[in-house]
């Protein structure tokens, strides 16, 4: 069954929203999901482009009254 | 009021002193009782290991006598806890004890954990005990040249360590007069040079400036031994003469062991640091999973808010202030300059051109440190 998790990052400049992304993949299964909070618009760009470059997979970004909502799955 | 403290670190240990303070009336009338369990008797000052892993401060400078830190109304032990049992509000300890409470803090830590990845503890060299950062500082010695590499994992404690370590490596080999022989190669987790953008953006023309070259999107797969090849994640590869890691960082066991969290990071209320879903359980510094560093200042400032909050709930039955996510880090740039990153949940930090002032601050503040743990700073 695939477990979805909620990493909330708001308000997190450092390590930051990528950062508390790359951490709690480790903590989850192949074929996870994670949603990612991020209160810094540019989580919507760096987290896909880490994304695609490690091989996960982006299953959408969405804005809600200034959180960017980033979905992932775990893939590898 | 029992008040039970696990860990001697620096977030346990300035609260511990905060909250004698704060409850001289209290522990006198026998209304209330402070008792720190630590896993040593010993405190050692951690922002030291990387001095030491460069040569520039010695083992023993590390170190105090934990009981010599704290006011005489706390009772101390070096009994490591073994088990959490929060449903019966107690812990048992190694020596076979158990500790009852009514208010716990856990504030013990996280540790590297280069095991997580195959072939990084063997092939590189580190400094976050005091045991590798010797290591460390021989291997520095014996190195005569070739290609050095910074690599980083996530997440680890000191978020300016990497910046710190790289620019300290360029001023150990240049003044060894062998920074031509040296190629100085730095690699990073994410997109640019550092988590914090205004840091990155100060920090990458300094590596330019310095011939520090630099790699980003690089999180560590593995390490071959053999053939002295770093892979990421990422497909990359990197050859290397020394490899230098700030490995990923976890929880402690015992926190993991009793179900308290997942890799020993503790969900943690962000704002009145209690443990989610439990109002007598505080947590502090590396052991909370809220997103903000893992750093000495994190500790200092919850343990701040903490001893406030737990004295008033002691004294009125409810806390008073919040935790704002305050973290100040200074950030040494080499050639004895250094600067600092100050910020909180709604502020990002807007670091100031290095100063050689800011360096000797620092430098006088890995003295003052020890004033700052018995909480008089």
């Amino acid at each position: 069954m695939v477990e979805k998790r909620i990493i909330d990052a708001r308000g997190s400049f450092c390590p930051g929203p990528l950062m508390e992304l790359i951490a709690g993949l480790k903590m989850m299964q192949v074929g996870d999901e994670a949603e990612v909070l991020s209160t810094d618009k540019g989580s919507a760009n760096d987290i896909p482009e880490w994304v695609k470059k490690v091989g996960h997979a982006h299953l959408g970004t969405r804005e809600e009254g200034n959180v960017w909502h980033v979905t992932v799955r775990k893939m590898k | 009021m029992k008040i039970l403290i696990i860990g001697g670190g620096m977030g346990g240990t300035i609260l511990a002193n905060n909250l004698a303070r704060r409850l001289q009336g209290e522990i006198k009338a026998g209304k209330a009782r402070i008792t720190m369990l630590s896993a040593s008797e010993r405190h050692m000052y951690q922002p030291g290991l990387l001095y030491v892993a460069v040569g520039s401060m010695s083992t023993d400078e590390l170190y105090r006598d934990q009981k010599s830190l704290l006011e005489h109304s706390i009772e101390f032990h070096v009994d490591p806890v073994t088990e959490f049992q929060l449903d019966n509000n107690r812990v048992k300890s190694q020596s076979g004890k158990t500790y009852g409470y009514d208010i716990l803090v856990i504030a013990t830590g996280s540790r590297m954990a280069p095991e997580t990845i195959p072939g990084l503890a063997e092939n590189s060299e580190t400094f976050y005990t005091e045991e590798t950062a010797v290591s460390m500082v021989k291997a520095l010695r014996a190195f005569q040249g070739g290609k050095v590499v910074i690599t980083v994992g996530v997440p680890h404690k000191c978020p300016m360590a990497p910046l710190e370590i790289a620019f300290m490596l360029n001023d150990y080999f240049k003044d060894r007069g062998i920074r031509d022989k040296v190629q100085l190669h730095y690699t990073y987790p994410i997109g640019r040079v550092h988590s914090l953008e205004n840091v990155a953006k100060w920090a990458a023309p300094e590596f330019d400036r310095l011939g520090i070259t630099y790699e980003t999107f690089f999180n560590i797969k593995e390490v071959d031994g053999a053939t002295k090849t770093l892979k990421s994640e990422e497909g990359t590869e990197v050859q290397y003469d020394l490899l230098i890691s700030i490995p990923a960082h976890r929880g402690m066991e015992v926190v993991e062991k009793s179900g308290l969290g997942q890799n020993g990071w503790i969900p943690t209320n962000r704002t009145n640091l209690n443990m989610e879903g439990r109002d007598n359980v505080f947590v502090l510094g590396d052991t909370t999973d809220i997103p903000i560093s893992k750093a000495g200042s994190t500790a200092h400032f919850e343990a701040e808010t903490l001893g406030e909050n737990i004295a008033s709930i002691v004294k009125l039955g409810i806390p008073v202030r919040q935790y704002d996510g305050k973290v100040f880090c200074f950030i040494e740039a080499g050639k004895e300059r250094a600067t600092y990153a100050m910020f909180n949940y709604t502020t990002p930090p807007d670091p100031k051109a290095p100063s050689k002032a800011i360096h000797w601050f620092k430098l006088a503040y890995n003295k003052l440190y020890w004033t700052s743990a018995r909480g008089l700073l």
